[in-house]
Parts: C-alpha cells; structure tokens; sequence
C-alpha cells in the first residue's frame, strides 16, 4: 500500500470508529431509556443491594433478574441485556476501526514513525486509550453507568479532532526525532485517558454526593443506578492512582531527558512544561486532599476536576493560546532569534 | 479577636499553655490573660503547627500551581529574551508595574520562591516526626486482636472440625506466606487464642522516601541554576570557537557560577547541511540537520588532546566532560567583498545574516568602516531562493538553491567611530545618507553568487562571492542534573510504594466451641484504598483450603482465589455471617 492508502485508509478509519461510537451511543441511550422507567431492584439483580456500600466495587449489572413477576418488565429486561451488550459490542468495533486508523496513520509516513506527532494524532490517541481503559475496567469496576459517558465523549472529542486539529501526515520534524518520542508520548498519553476516566467518576461523584445531600432518593433514572459515592470516589482515587504516577514519569523524568538532548535545557519553563507542572501539583493536591478531613470527599472532587481541566489546557490550550511553547509542533524548522552582540 | 482592646500586658508575660487558645479561662499566673493571647514560644509553636498541617500544605501546593500560571502568560525573560523586549515596547503602561511583580521572571521570583520554600518547610516539618513514627511502628509489634474481631467491619467467622490450635498453626503459616509480620504471643499468657499479622509497612516507607527525594530534585535544580550556565553562539560554518566568556554571544550564568569551571575545550564546525522536503506534505521545511565539527576537550597551553570528530544532530549533544553543546539552529551568511574607491579590499568575508521567517528569507549588515573616500554600509535582505513573480521578488524556500542578496547601500559616518558597541545585526543610520542612482531613486544592489556591482559616486564595488552556513549551538553546563533526575526517579519509585503497598492487619482467633473449632478472621485496610474484604476472603480460603469439611454458602475458595471476582461479590465482608 502506498502512503497516501495508508493515510486515507486512516481518515476512513476514524470516521468509520467515530460514526460506530454514536451507534453504541444510541445503543446505550435505548438501555437507559428502558432502564429509566424500571425501579433499580429490577434489572439489577447480581448486583447486591450492599453495592453502594464502602466495600463493594459494583453498582449497576444490566444482566437479566432473575426473579421477577410480571411479563411487562421481562420484556424490558431483555430490550436492556440485548442494547447493553450490543451497545459494548459496537464499542469494541469502534475501538477496533479507532485502533486502525492509528496503525495506518503511522504506515502513512515516511519512514514509518510512531501516531503522535502532533496535536491531531495526539487526540486521536488519547481517546484510544479512553477506550481501552473504559472496557479494560467495564468488569473490574463494573462500569455500566458509563457507558453513555464515554461513548458521547470519545466520538465528540474525535469528531473536534477531524475538524480543528486535522492535518495531512508529515515527516517528523528533527526535534521529534528520538526514541523518547515512543516513551515520552505513549506516557502522556496513558496518563490523559486513564485521568480522563477518572475525572468522568469525580463528577458523577459529585452529583450524587449533591443529590444524597438533597435527600433525593428516587430508586429510578440513571442517577439511581450510577454507583453510590463511596464507590465513585474510589474508583476514581483507583484511576488517579493510576495515572499520576505515568504522568510524572511522563512530565518529570522522560520529558527532561529529552528537552535536555533536544533543547539543551533539561526545564526551561516553556508554557507546556509550566502546565504540565501546574497539572502534576494539583493531582497531588488531589491525593493529599483524599486523605486529609475537611478536604476529602467534595473538595478532593473538585480538586480532581480541576486537573482535568489544567490537563487539558496544557495539552490543547498551551498550543493555542501561547505562541512561544517549544511543543507547538504547527511551526517546523528552527528558528533563530540570536541576541545582539 | 473577639474582645475589646485592653491594654497590652508586658512583655514576658509568663502564660499558661498554647491549649487556652479557646475562650477559656485565662492562664493561670497571676496577671489576667485575654483569650487567644499566646507568649512568642507558643506563638512560634502555633505557627510551626500550622505551618506543617496537611491544610497549609494542600493551599501552598495550589499556590504553587496558581504562582506557576502568569509565567505561561508572560512572555519570560529566561526563557525568550527577544519576545519579552517586544513585549514591554508594545505594553509601556503595564511594564512597571509587572516589573516590579517580577512578572517577566516569575520562576526567580522571590515571592515564587517564597511559596516553594514554604512548601518545603511544610514538608521538612511534616515528614521529619513521621520518620520517629515509623522507626517506631518498624520495630513494634502488630497489635493485638481486638476483642470482639467480628464488630469490625470486615470480618467473617467460619467452624471447623479441627482443632483451635491446629487452626492458629495453620493460620500462623498462611499469613507468614503472604508475607505478613506475626506479633509474638506467649502460648500460655493472654492473646493466645489469636494471630496478629501485619504487613505493607513499606507504604509508609515509600511516602517518605517520595517527599524526601522531592528535596534531592531541590537541590539538584539549584545546583544547575546556580552554579551551571547556558550560552549560545553563532559559528559560520568553518569557523572555530574557544570555550570562554569572550566567545559567546549571549552568556547567562548562574549566581554563583565560577569562569574557572568552565571546560578548556574548543572545536571547529565543518560543514552543515539539512534534507530539504521539495514535494508532498512538508514541503520547503527542513530535517536532518547535520554538523559535523571536530573537536579537542583541552585546548590551552601545550598538552592540548588530540582532535576528535563528532557529528553533531538535534537529539544528539555533544557532551564534553561536564558541558555539552547543542544544534539549535541555523542560517545563512553571504561571503561579500567590499572594494572601496581606492581599490583597497575594506570588508571581506562571511557575514551571518539573521532568517526573519521559516523560508529563511534573512536580514543583515555589511559595514565597511575603513573604505575610502566615504565609509561604506549594506543594509538589506538575502533571499536563500529567488525568484521573480509578476515583478515582485519573492523567496520560494529555504534551501540556497537561487540565493540572492539585494541591499540598499549607505555612506557618511556609519557609527563605528566614536568607539561605542554597535550591534553587527543593525545599521545605526544617524549620521548617514543613502546612496542614489543618478536619476535620484534609491540605489538598490540586487545580486547573484559570482556577480559585482560598482558603486555611484565612486565608493567602489560589491562582490557577492558566495554563501557559506551558519549554526547556532547552545553551550550548557548544568550541575546537578543527575541529581534531579535520580531524585525524581526515586521520587517514583517512593510514589508508587505509597500508592500500591496497602497496610492491612488481619487477625484470626481460633476457640473451641462445642464439638467443633469456632474461627473468626477480620482484617483492617490502613490506607484508605479499601478491598481489604478481597484479601479476607482469600486468606479465609487458605486457611480453609485443607480442611473444608464445613464449607458455608458465600466464600468458597473457587471465588475467592479470584480477587476481582471477590471484589465485585463483597457477600463475605460487611456481613457478619456467624454473629449476625
């Protein structure tokens, strides 16, 4: 295959994965429509009422009751288990097409390099690993409840990708020329989709933590069946944990390693490294605020959310909003700007 | 304060202690104290705790990320010297005062440092008893069973048909294999009935060992500001540089940077050359950069080493000793020669010129000082490659495939004489006038590698010989940089203790109880993660596994061994299966 295959082979891929994504969307959205209308005690059976309970990891299971009485919600039941699963199967496919499209975008260039090499590439990738860590966790944390999530955010964030940041493949600029690029990158990357996951828990959490303090106990709707908040809070304290570490492997060992050979300067706080600082300082806010009273809970939320949203920043808005950033791979070549002898 | 002001008592006042900071009674010597009064000791003291909470130490940690934004806004002195200047000419009003902030170098700040500093101390204060704690909590023994092991939250109890101490030796074993430290117990004396078992103290140590190596990256990003430097020089292609202070165009050192440290080494740079993308995406940038410089690490006196060869890339510094020296960019520079009127040679050789843009579309200055009858300067451009587009001139890429120079030329006094320092990058016109063609239109000099142009007027001529590269390198010594990265890597390594090492106690007590052995097994998760109800119910199965004659729906050893499907099944835990 020629290159230019590979990168239309890539294009059609993302489109493919991002149009099977909204199919899983609808999928969900049928699940939770049905699921809407039923009491939690129905169609949640294997989950046991202690699940909201400190110990437990599950909440929600769409898997059939196994005893119930009426036909009417049967029918229901079994429109839940069918659009659930065909909703995580589409998932799969979609994950499948988005994986492809990263392998092609990669065969697309010449000499062949690793998919990350700009801001494009970048968000495709992040929302890959998104993905894989939302169905490498579905069981484990019995994530359910976020499928609606992930499967609105992932096609959007693709979609804003195709549309803002798209750009034909190019060879790497000399700069990015290093095996670091591998390790660098694929650790950023991981740190951004499992923190993303995470922050998707810590606002759940807040929403029913506002909605337990209200005294709202409605037993139907979705909120009902996202998991109580002791178990969102560790959820997301599990994904955070996660991922701090990867990002400071990631921000503070192979990110100065490599500006250190490429730039000569091993921190030079460019406005990326200054946010990516920014981001690293408030998860660990974060993980202190877990664990120290009058912070833990509500404000260890917000604190996650407002790494989120620095993480974000410095991935995105760095490149937009500040001219000046070394990691603003949109300008090549070198330029000089020496000082007046 | 809550009170109305008094008078104030005298200095020296002996007081009670700092514990009367509430509304309470007033100390207890003789003098009335008002409430929330505090001698200077429990003051200090106060403070200190204060100081070193966790609640001081989470608002610095968002100070230091709020303090860290304006350097991201600002343009930074440090990190882009030309972008600040532009920056202040174009914001007049608002230059002093963020000046005065320390806005264009925020990270040197003092009120940065103020806040990292605190930090630090916090940490220092924070982590210093907690190493006591821990040398302690080392070398104690793991508490003894509570009473009533089944009131704790995770807990289960099971009967078997062997016998208590059969279950207790059995225990001893099975927590021993999973690594658990065992408390000690008199076989005779009270607490014999029961295992105590502990383990994941290296949470704690690897807590430490994390905020402790925070201190090492400290002081190995002090050390390479302080007492490293950073300098940059252009070296045409060619040409050869001398590591000293002379030899750079721009130099910033650290405060207690010492000139004797820097390395005797010098090099000259052979070539340059870089792949230029003619077609497809990508097309006119460059890659592959390439210098090739020989270089010798001790260049004075006479016991100057033999030349080495290097071939210089981005991504691939050359590290002499403890310096290294980096390909950062590069240019063009004309070779021209200036013949005055005279016929005299009165400026000769390459001049770098400065890329105003991508394409290397450069600007530059020639300045003739010694020419003859007038002083001779060219001011004007150097396009790498020209071409002539419906009578504009415009520069296609940046690869010197059609190079050409095209200056305006100036006479007069061209400002070198009064002695004072002139940039080679600019032409102070002041005392100069522009030479023009007869017909009274600026004269403009256009042209080709090989080709001369007389001069009106008689000043002489302009030869463009040819264009040689320049390279921009960075010269760097940073001290103190392996130190920070093995601090962060031991950071890493500490960080990932505390957050994946969990510190569990377990207890299992065995007694006789009827025909059968009556067992009870708790465990208690000290690290705020959780799934201790997982490690129960596999530690139940263990103890279990041999002698299961009298299994109970809800745990067996099947599910249990499978610590997610343990965990997404807490029926063992939270319930309390014997004593419900």
């Amino acid at each position: 295959m020629s290159d230019q295959a590979w990168e239309t082979l890539s294009n059609q891929a993302v489109a493919a994965s991002g149009v099977v994504y909204f199919l899983a969307l609808l999928a969900h959205l049928v699940q939770w429509s049905v699921l809407r209308k039923l009491p939690v005690s129905v169609g949640a059976q294997s989950a046991p009422a202690a699940a909201a309970d400190a110990s437990g990891g599950v909440a929600v299971v769409t898997g059939p009751a196994t005893h119930t009485h009426t036909a009417e919600p049967r029918d229901d039941e079994q429109r839940i288990e069918l659009f659930g699963r065909l909703g995580l199967l589409l998932t799969g496919i979609a994950g499948l097409a988005h994986a492809l499209a990263l392998v092609a975008r990669g065969m697309a260039a010449d000499p062949n390099r690793v998919p990350w090499g700009n801001m494009y590439e970048f968000t495709v990738s992040g929302t890959f690993v998104v993905t894989v860590t939302y169905l490498v966790l579905y069981r484990r944390f019995a994530l359910a409840w976020m499928a609606p999530i992930v499967t609105f955010l992932v096609p959007s964030l693709l979609m804003a990708a195709v549309i803002w940041l798209h750009k034909p493949v190019t060879p790497l600029m000399d700069a990015l020329e290093s095996p670091w690029l591998v390790i660098h990158v694929v650790s950023a990357v991981i740190a951004t989709g499992a923190f993303t996951v995470g922050g998707i828990a810590s606002v759940l959490y807040l929403v029913q933590d506002r909605r337990l303090r209200k005294g709202e106990v409605s037993d139907r709707g979705y909120l009902a069946r996202v998991p109580g908040p002791a178990v969102l809070d560790r959820i997301a304290y599990r994904l955070h944990a996660f991922a701090f570490p990867v990002w400071t492997f990631a921000v503070l060992i192979t990110g100065p390693i490599w500006a250190h050979q490429a730039w000569s300067t091993y921190w030079n706080w460019d406005p990326k490294e200054v946010w990516a600082f920014i981001t690293w300082v408030v998860y660990a806010a974060y993980l202190h605020a877990r664990s120290t009273a009058g912070w833990k809970g509500r404000n260890a939320a917000i604190l996650a959310l407002v790494g989120l949203a620095t993480l974000w920043y410095s991935f995105i808005g760095v490149n937009f909003f500040s001219t000046t950033s070394q990691h603003s791979y949109a300008a090549p070549a070198v330029v000089v700007t020496p000082e007046a002898r | 304060m809550s009170t109305p002001p008094r008078p104030s008592l005298p200095d020296g006042h002996a007081g009670g202690t700092a514990e009367d900071l509430s509304a309470g009674p007033a100390g207890t010597s003789g003098a009335p104290r008002r409430p929330g009064e505090l001698t200077p000791r429990e003051l200090l003291r106060w403070l200190w705790r204060q100081l070193t909470s966790m609640r001081t130490a989470l608002v610095l940690l968002l100070l230091l990320a709020l303090a860290a934004v304006p350097g991201s806004v600002v343009p930074q002195e440090g990190v882009d010297s030309l972008k600040t200047s532009n920056w202040k000419e174009e914001h007049p009003d608002l230059t002093p005062i963020y000046e005065r902030l320390g806005l264009f170098d925020v990270y040197d700040s003092p009120w940065f440092a103020a806040i990292y500093l605190l930090l630090f101390v916090s940490l220092v204060g924070c982590i210093i008893p907690r190493l006591g704690v821990y040398w302690r909590a080392l070398r104690a023994q793991p508490p003894a069973a509570p009473r009533n092991l089944t009131r704790l939250p995770d807990s289960t109890a099971y009967r078997t048909d062997a016998s208590a101490d059969e279950v207790l030796a059995r225990a001893r074993e099975v927590l021993r294999g999973r690594r658990y430290r065992l408390r000690r117990t008199d076989p005779a004396g009270p607490g014999a009935d029961a295992v105590s078992a502990e383990r994941g103290h290296l949470r704690e140590a690897g807590n430490l060992v994390f905020h402790l190596s925070l201190l090492v990256v400290l002081v190995g990003f002090a050390m390479g500001g302080l007492l490293g430097y950073r300098g940059g020089v252009i070296v045409i292609v060619g040409d050869s540089f001398s590591n000293g202070l002379t030899s750079y165009d721009d130099f910033a050192p650290g405060d207690l940077f010492d000139e004797t440290d820097m390395e005797p080494f010098c090099f000259t740079v052979e070539d340059f050359s870089a792949e230029w993308v003619m077609s497809g995406p990508g097309q006119g940038t460059a890659r592959g950069f390439r210098a090739p410089i020989s270089y010798r690490e001790d260049c004075a006196g006479t016991d100057a080493s033999e030349a080495k060869s290097y071939d210089l890339r981005v991504n691939h510094p050359l590290s002499i000793g403890d310096t290294d020296v980096f390909l950062i960019g590069h240019g063009y520079a004309p070779v021209v020669t200036i013949r005055d009127g005279e016929g005299n040679v009165a400026a000769g050789g390459p001049r770098v010129f400065l890329p105003q843009s991508q394409d290397f579309f450069s600007f530059g200055v020639i300045k003739a000082p010694d020419a003859k009858p007038g002083q001779i300067a060219l001011e004007g451009l150097f396009y790498p490659t020209f071409a002539n587009i419906d009578g504009d001139p415009v520069n296609i890429m940046g690869d010197d495939k059609n190079p050409l120079l095209s200056m305006s030329v100036y006479t007069g006094d061209i400002g070198l004489d009064n002695g004072s320092a002139q940039s080679v990058y600019a032409l102070d016109k002041t005392g100069t006038e522009q030479v023009m063609k007869a017909d009274g239109k600026p004269f403009r000099l256009d042209i080709a590698p090989g080709q001369t142009v007389r001069l009106p007027d008689g000043l002489g001529s302009v030869t463009f010989e040819r264009v040689v590269p320049w390279t921009r390198l960075q010269i760097s010594q940073t001290p103190g940089m392996k130190l920070a990265l093995g601090g962060v890597v031991l950071a890493l390594v500490g960080l990932l203790g505390s957050l994946f090492i969990r510190p569990r106690r377990v207890w299992v007590r065995a007694r006789a109880d009827g025909a059968g052995t009556l067992v009870e097994v708790a465990g208690l998760d000290r690290s705020g993660g959780g799934d201790v109800a997982a490690e129960l119910a596999e530690v139940v199965a263990a103890l279990r596994g041999t002698d299961d004659t009298t299994a109970r729906g809800g745990s067996g050893p099947s599910r249990a061994a499978d610590p997610d499907a343990a965990q997404a099944t807490p029926e063992a835990t939270g319930t309390n299966e014997e004593d419900a």
